[in-house]
């Protein structure tokens, strides 16, 4: 039984920063439909810009992580303007192809910095150790939990309270008829990748606590695909929801099927896919998602 | 296509026709011998490039058809390529099978599995669609590690060269043989394909899939057909790939390959068998500067500069031609044999 719950409680603090991350890619799906397959590389790059203000700047946490947040903005402004503004009204495959290449352009740029080694910085973030009887919760999985609760309020909120985020979501709605609203739709656009580029830089630096960074770490960027479906590609809540789900029953099944395979198993790498798949057959919207219907 | 003055047609064979002209004939014939004695004048390395981009053109012929011409967006072809080269890398050193009978049951068998895994693009499509081959590629290379027993799994396998006889498929040239003939006829077959009632259906389910059910195509068949018949020319690259290494092993279809083949048809030109062959030319001899150019600069700039580069380049490539070429080499192709065919009247 504690084996069991130390795996939901690991799975669970794992699964907020895959909501994280999939709030920035479901945001960015909603408002421009655009499918940013490079948003794990968005963490990547977040892990190392972490890195370089906490150890190599030897820099607060606080100072770090505004700083970190400051450069998530340039880059997500950067890329919305240079690369994906031209591709206004080109078909899906033009947009997929330009953040897959993106993709490659962002691990490159991490090669080329920070020389595509593996880092770690145990100890620089404060530490404490929850215990509950015999559970006990590693002090990077507390924070990252705090600071993924934090982050999707605030967005929540954001988005139901303040103009901009209205504007957003009817962005989300219909782009001609906010454009004849007076709001000017590539502000939201921009918005869109700046807010998703800085959830992921915040995912990067809690999955640095907690595992180390690495290039390896985009892979998370397709789990999140899972994440997204399973939620219904366009609903915040749904990415929330899917995402703590999908931690804790990848780390679940991971933890006792792992042991049954031949191969060393290495099924919590390929558990959100399977969850894929069966979606994608039985319920193609998701838990959340809006059905479309299509009219000639 | 654009004729030389003076050419007209008039029967619908004529219209048609791919070859039009004695000196389009001659050229092609040309182009042919030139192809075919290649190896009476190049050198092994030269050779070597050509083998392994003629592998390329043969995936890329598939996935042009499921993607370019179909639209049926599949970021899961090196998976499908793997289906194939395992398959006939198991028959031939398991089973002791000849190459020449492994081959076609690695085609069928990459189509079969394709068509499996393209059942999802009944019910969605676009962007659901590309999630489902994502995931395609994840469980199928998670399967290929799992079957330890059968197929060495992540350690990979030895395979055997393919015999003639007791001649022995070895050296770069037999090789470039080999596979320059398969992309020919792949690109005759790809070519002609896009002209017949199934090719015309493709298209038609592309540009409007609504219309496409409306106009009397089964969507259910043709989309599967589109499947199979992609994954059928990655199952004999993959079968391709495996025994020209004589080696199988997973890290040989990695997951961005899938999004290089895309690339390749992005760079040539989307719908196109010319773009194709354009866009695996071009990435491939992209990677050879790169091989050039990389330890330069890893000397200039910083050692992690190379595999910077060899990351980033078919990145920016790609994003250029996204932005300033979108229809790919293939248009700009055409519109320079245009230009040449109407100078000095270019009006």
């Amino acid at each position: 039984m504690t084996f069991f719950l130390q795996l939901v409680i690991s799975g669970f603090a794992l699964g907020m920063v895959y909501a994280l991350i999939t709030v920035g890619f479901v945001l960015i799906l909603k408002c421009s439909n655009v499918f940013n397959i490079a948003q794990g590389h968005f963490v990547m790059i977040g892990g190392y810009v972490g890195y370089t203000f906490l150890v190599t700047f030897n820099l607060p946490v606080w100072a770090s992580l505004l700083l970190s947040i400051v450069v998530a903005i340039l880059m997500g402004l950067l890329i919305e303007r240079l690369t994906l503004r031209p591709l206004v009204g080109q078909p899906l495959l033009a947009v997929v192809m330009m953040t897959l290449a993106l993709a490659t352009i962002l691990e490159g740029v991490a090669t080329l910095i920070w020389g595509g080694e593996y880092k770690t910085y145990h100890g620089v973030l404060p530490t404490f150790t929850l215990r509950f009887g015999e559970l006990s919760i590693p002090p990077e999985m507390t924070i990252g939990l705090m600071v993924s609760v934090v982050a999707v309020v605030i967005l929540v909120l954001f988005f139901r309270y303040t103009k901009l985020g209205l504007a957003m979501r009817a962005t989300a709605e219909d782009e001609q008829v906010v454009q004849s609203a007076g709001i000017r739709v590539t502000t939201v656009y921009a918005l869109s990748w700046v807010i998703a580029s800085v959830v992921g830089v915040i995912a990067g630096i809690l999955l640095g606590g907690i595992s180390g960074v690495m290039v390896e770490m985009n892979s998370v960027g397709l789990k999140t695909l899972a994440v997204a479906l399973l939620g219904g590609m366009d609903s915040i809540g749904g990415a929330i929801v899917a995402g703590i789900a999908l931690g804790v029953l990848e780390n679940v099944a991971a933890g006792y099927l792992d042991p049954l395979l031949p191969a060393g198993g290495g099924l919590a790498n390929v558990f959100p896919f399977i969850v894929i798949i069966v979606v994608l057959i039985f319920r193609p919207h998701g838990l959340f998602g809006l059905v479309e219907i299509e009219r000639i | 296509m654009g004729l030389p003055s003076g050419t007209f047609s008039e029967n619908y064979g004529q219209d048609m026709a791919i070859v039009r002209t004695r000196a389009q004939w001659a050229l092609l014939l040309a182009f042919l011998v030139l192809l075919f004695t290649c190896p009476l004048f190049l050198n092994d390395r030269m050779l070597t490039i050509m083998t392994i981009t003629g592998i390329t053109i043969i995936s890329v012929h598939g996935l042009s058809i499921l993607s370019g011409y179909c639209e049926q967006i599949s970021l899961g072809h090196v998976a499908f390529m793997a289906v194939g080269a395992y398959t006939s890398a198991v028959l031939c050193a398991r089973l002791g099978w000849p190459f020449w009978i492994a081959l076609p049951c690695a085609a069928l068998a990459a189509g079969l599995v394709g068509t499996i895994f393209g059942l999802p693009s009944l019910r969605v499509k676009g962007l659901y669609l590309i999630v489902a081959t994502v995931a395609a590629y994840f469980i199928i290379i998670w399967v290929v590690i799992q079957l330890r027993d059968v197929t060495g799994g992540a350690d990979g396998m030895p395979v055997p060269r393919p015999e003639i006889g007791s001649f022995v498929l070895k050296s770069k040239s037999s090789w470039y043989y080999l596979v320059i003939t398969i992309a020919c006829v792949a690109t005759f077959l790809a070519q002609n394909l896009v002209r017949t009632r199934v090719g015309r259906a493709f298209i038609a389910i592309r540009d409007n899939e609504l219309a496409a059910e409306v106009m009397g195509v089964n969507l259910w068949a043709y989309k599967l057909l589109a499947f199979f018949i992609g994954c059928v020319y990655a199952g004999v690259a993959g079968a391709l790939v495996v025994h020209y290494y004589a080696f199988a092993s997973p890290t040989q279809f990695p997951f961005f390959d899938s999004v290089w083949y895309l690339g390749m048809l992005i760079v040539g030109g989307m719908g196109s068998t010319t773009g194709a062959i354009f866009g695996a030319i071009s990435l491939r001899l992209l990677d050879e500067v790169v091989t050039i150019v990389g330890p330069i600069l890893s000397a200039v700039v910083a050692p992690q500069a190379a595999a910077s580069l060899a990351l980033m380049s078919r990145g920016v490539v790609i994003i250029l031609f996204l932005i300033f070429e979108p229809r790919g080499l293939a248009h700009r192709w055409e519109s320079i044999k245009a230009y040449y065919r109407l100078w000095p009247f270019s009006h």
